[in-house]
């Protein structure tokens, strides 16, 4: 068996060594063109990415908020497809810090799970996060992704029940920790709320727990970093992304890197 | 007749199908559901409650009646189920006034709801208004500019219409943006859904709450020929008014037959037969048949019915399709058209074209049915009224 969670797990014991938090950008494949991804890996890798995830887009996003939706909307009419993504994938992984995948169960189910799984290990991908596919369902797309030595990586959400945070135990890779009742999306404040949800799971498990949903400046990334092991950036990355799309390299490397240099202090 | 197994399973699978699909957000909000709703079921006075409101309120039972003029036309017996008679003009409001008893018992002060056409839409904001709570319906920006008079009685009920301008501005995108409420207002949120599908417990209680439709006409159809009938024909969208007919006659010889849109022909590409069409698949947080493309992607429903005009359907059709218990059919706008046409001309009842596609299959079918001596009953799901603008549109004004 492959030792799955090992490139992530590296990654959160040099940041812990750093004494800071991984900083985890996300792009939408196949936006804001159908050619993006490579300079978008290639921009998140020199701001100083540690994790990157690529978002797999979908027609029905159920788990995210307008900017994101529309980000997947505007990659599926360029005509992105999954083929195409791993693809790049295996080119990219090579020179890039851990990739994990974001998609919606659909996709995968009917890609067919064992096949996508093992197309995306033999890429180089690290770990997929799934919003729609909750831990109660996720049995057989766990055994799979342990088989093949990728994370599956398991959600947490504030009103998850201390019964669902124990069982993550099992997990490898890291936990995503949902920092409010919602969806994606750029917000004004992170929730107060967040650092109760992070003291429960660090209760239970201990497994490295980076916090997504809503963070969207330096100075918010600051603030949950010096809570979490890890901080999502994705809605206010893309938007920024898709208001200027002849500098969205640039500006991507350049908001990355504000973000970790907030990390870093 | 080999009794059925009871779906669905403790985890809400019927077969392979079901199951909870949703952000693990809505998990413990679908275990509280879970468990108010099994409270209710054994409560006697939440049942006397729903039965009373379904009486006094709704106007049931509905009449079961022979349609003496269509039975001569086509040569065997077809009767009607009339739940275009319930209030609001169709069976949406049985499942709307369970839910939202429910609600109130969860002691969920805000109600939302995501409606395609509207009906569903109107059968929340009817109960919600009946109790005094707030409801907010979600509904594509197509359909509002399509369906403005259903808009407008949903404001007339008290409740507020929210459009949704994301993906193909349709059902489907409306219902996307009620979990997305839900996930965010979790807490405080009952969400209304309109028909057998979502995570479970959604498609079981759904179910259950229609499931009056075929207890009723069970007993009439005995009370009038002392026997079963040997058909059962109902419309499938996402499958709520079939699923509430064809629950009593799970476990008797009586042939199910569910028929889907085949839109402009299934060949076409532009049409709402999910199952007919067969290829499983994940949406709205349970696992069925699905319309998607090579890649997954859903693809956008096409039916002249706006009711039927959906990519999912409930997985306990998947699951009756799958072991063979129902049968899925399809038919075309033409056909549901013409229908629709014959039954207000025949019977002086204007159908749904919802309802017209099963009257459709019927009359497709009626060689076949004749030669079988068929008794066949049609769940009239609901009345023509709201069509008729859109039908007289269709045929260019020619009656």
């Amino acid at each position: 068996m492959i030792n799955t969670g090992t490139a992530i797990s590296e990654v959160f014991e040099r940041t812990r060594r750093e004494r800071r938090a991984a900083l985890i950008p996300y792009v939408t494949a196949g936006h804001p063109r159908l050619t993006s991804l490579p300079e978008l890996v290639q921009a998140m890798n020199d701001g100083g990415a540690d994790i990157i995830e690529i978002g797999i887009p979908f027609s029905d996003p159920l788990a995210d908020g307008p900017i994101l939706q529309k980000a997947a909307t505007k990659a599926l009419s360029n005509g992105v497809k999954i083929r195409d993504i791993l693809r790049d994938t295996e080119a990219l992984s090579a020179r890039s810090v851990p990739i994990v995948y974001l998609t919606y169960f659909n996709p995968v189910f009917h890609f067919g799970v064992r096949k996508f799984l093992e197309i995306a290990q033999n890429s180089g991908v690290t770990g997929i996060i799934i919003p729609d596919l909750p831990w109660a369902e996720s049995q057989e797309v766990f055994d799979d992704t342990q088989d093949l030595g990728i994370s599956l990586i398991p959600l947490v959400a504030p009103t998850s029940t201390d019964q669902h945070i124990s069982s993550l135990e099992k997990a490898t890779g890291f936990i995503y920790g949902v920092s409010v009742t919602g969806v994606t999306g750029v917000r004004e404040d992170v929730d107060a709320g967040l650092k109760v949800l992070i003291d429960r799971v660090k209760q239970h498990v201990s497994l490295p727990l980076a916090i997504g949903f809503g963070i969207s400046t330096p100075d918010q990334a600051a603030y949950v970093g010096k809570m979490a092991d890890g901080v999502i950036v994705g809605s206010a990355l893309v938007r920024l992304i898709d208001q200027d799309w002849s500098r969205a390299a640039t500006r991507a490397q350049e908001f990355v890197a504000s973000l970790r240099h907030a990390l870093s202090n | 007749m080999a009794t059925m197994k009871e779906v669905p399973d403790e985890r809400g699978r019927y077969g392979l199908f079901g199951g909870r699909y949703v952000p693990e957000t809505l998990i413990p909000a679908l275990d509280e559901l879970s468990d108010a709703y099994s409270q209710a079921q054994n409560d006697p006075g939440f049942q006397a409650e729903f039965t009373s409101l379904l009486k006094d309120y709704v106007g049931r039972p509905t009449p079961l009646r022979r349609a003496h003029r269509l039975s001569e036309a086509l040569g065997f017996d077809v009767y009607l189920k009339r739940e275009d008679l319930n209030h609001t003009g169709a069976h949406k409001i049985n499942n709307t006034i369970g839910q939202i008893l429910l609600a109130r018992r969860m002691g969920k002060s805000r109600i939302i709801a995501e409606t395609g056409a509207g009906q569903h839409g109107v059968a929340t904001a009817t109960a919600a208004a009946l109790f005094g709570l707030k409801a907010q319906v979600y509904m594509g920006e197509e359909d509002v500019k399509r369906q403005a008079l259903n808009v407008y009685r949903m404001q007339l009920l008290g409740a507020e219409v929210i459009p949704v301008a994301s993906g193909s501005k349709t059902l489907k995108d409306a219902t996307n943006e009620a979990i997305r409420d839900w996930v965010t207002n979790v807490r405080s949120t009952f969400y209304v859904i309109g028909s057998v599908v979502g995570p479970h417990p959604y498609p079981m209680m759904v179910r259950n709450f229609q499931s009056v439709i075929g207890q009723e006409a069970y007993l009439q159809f005995q009370e009038l020929t002392g026997g079963l009938p040997t058909h059962i024909v109902a419309p499938v969208g996402g499958g709520s008014n079939s699923m509430g007919i064809f629950f009593a006659f799970r476990n008797d010889p009586v042939a199910l037959i569910g028929v889907e849109a085949a839109g402009e022909g299934i060949d076409t590409g532009k049409h709402a037969a999910t199952i007919t069409s067969g290829v499983k698949g994940i949406l709205h947080g349970s696992l069925s048949y699905l319309l998607q493309d090579d890649d997954g992607q859903v693809m956008p429903a096409h039916s002249v019915s706006a009711g039927l005009d959906y990519p999912g359907v409930g997985p306990e059709h998947a699951y009756l399709h799958d072991i063979g218990r129902a049968q899925y059919e399809a038919v075309t706008d033409q056909e549901a058209l013409d229908a629709f046409h014959r039954l207000s001309k025949l019977e002086g009842i204007i159908p749904a074209l919802e309802s017209a596609h099963a009257v459709a299959w019927v009359i497709k079918a009626q060689h076949d049915l004749r030669q079988k001596k068929a008794k066949v009953i049609i769940n009239l799901s609901g009345r023509g009224d709201k069509d008729v603008d859109s039908v007289r549109e269709y045929e260019g004004g020619q009656p």
